[in-house]
């Protein structure tokens, strides 16, 4: 991977962490406001199914997560394992792959 | 003073060795290399190790005591501890006793692009800098590095990826970025962009912590980073 390519990585994590401080935020508030408000599993269903904030919010939030978290497993597995080049990056993008799919999942599962 | 005799272990070996115990006598104002000094005169004629200045100039006096790598010469025993454990360097390859191979570490000055490449010919007149300036002020906060390895010696990402610049060569390289007298910033970036360079490091600021001059190796690599990402972003690099 060209050292311009290595720099935009960092630069993604960064970017991607940025935004991940947002949408933990909001994702705790939301979470203690329907925990405290005793909103039910369908109560909570009825407010997210077909409210296009809400799967814009979630989309974003996997989005960067599905950024942010391959790049520093990208580090880990090279200080740690000694696995580097190219098969580390291959791995670590159908890692990514794996998590915009399984992250999606459920966006759409609460959305649908 | 709690003993007149002072216990000390000192490594002999090159990669593969022990620690052999020694004992010194106990002085004031006794500095670790003063007993590193008393044993090869006195006790052990065939102890190697290395010192220049003893002044706390040339940096070649660092060696690992009591597991923390340090200035010897400007290390004073009753700062570290009632017993001392002196070895070599972390990070680098050990010759013999306490001596270790500096070549990789100043190899890497080289590939960070350490040094100065003016952009005045001899026609010019002296550039002037106004020592208040942003630039010249984090120059002036790295430039006092004597290269005495302390930092290498501390830093976990170096240990984990031998390929990686360090503290120290990337902190020359903040220096020279920040230099307005430079002319060489954008070949220079490119020399400490990615994983061998500035993105590898993790922050965790043993450098800095650990650096006998008071550097602060960290907030020159945060700097390149900036600088990086920014040459990046407008497609210089």
């Amino acid at each position: 991977m060209s050292y311009k390519a290595q720099a935009a990585l960092w630069i993604a994590q960064r970017a991607s962490a940025a935004v991940l401080a947002a949408c933990v935020a909001v994702h705790l508030v939301t979470i203690v406001y329907a925990v405290r408000g005793g909103l039910s599993a369908d109560e909570i269903l009825a407010r997210t199914r077909g409210n296009a904030a809400w799967l814009a919010f979630y989309s974003l939030f996997v989005l960067a997560a599905t950024v942010h978290a391959p790049i520093g497993l990208r580090s880990v597995l090279g200080e740690w394992l000694r696995w580097r080049g190219r098969s580390r990056d291959l791995a670590l993008l159908l890692f990514a792959m794996l998590l915009a799919w399984s992250g999606m999942r459920a966006v759409l599962a609460v959305f649908a | 003073m709690a003993s007149e005799r002072l216990k000390v272990a000192v490594w002999r070996g090159a990669a593969s060795g022990a620690f052999r115990d020694y004992e010194v006598p106990r002085h004031p104002s006794q500095t670790v290399l003063d007993v590193v000094t008393h044993i090869q005169r006195h006790l052990d004629p065939t102890l190697a190790y290395r010192y220049a200045c003893r002044v706390g100039m040339c940096g070649s006096c660092a060696m690992t005591v009591n597991g923390v790598p340090r200035w010897t010469c400007r290390t004073h025993v009753d700062k570290v501890g009632e017993t001392l454990e002196i070895g070599p360097l972390r990070n680098l390859p050990v010759i013999r006793d306490l001596v270790v191979d500096m070549r990789e570490f100043f190899d890497k000055w080289a590939r960070a692009k350490g040094e100065f490449r003016g952009r005045a010919t001899k026609q010019d007149d002296f550039a002037r800098i106004s020592p208040l300036s942003e630039d010249r002020k984090q120059a002036d906060a790295g430039i006092e590095c004597i290269g005495c390895g302390v930092c290498y010696a501390a830093c976990d990402v170096v240990k984990w990826s031998p390929d990686y610049l360090g503290p120290a060569a990337l902190n020359r390289a903040w220096t020279l970025v920040s230099d307005a007298r430079d002319g060489a910033t954008i070949e220079r970036l490119r020399a400490v962009a990615g994983d061998a360079g500035c993105h590898a490091c993790h922050s965790h600021v043993s450098c800095t912590e650990r650096c006998p001059k008071r550097l602060s190796p960290t907030a020159g690599i945060a700097g390149l980073k900036r600088a990086v990402a920014r040459a990046v972003l407008r497609g210089e690099l």
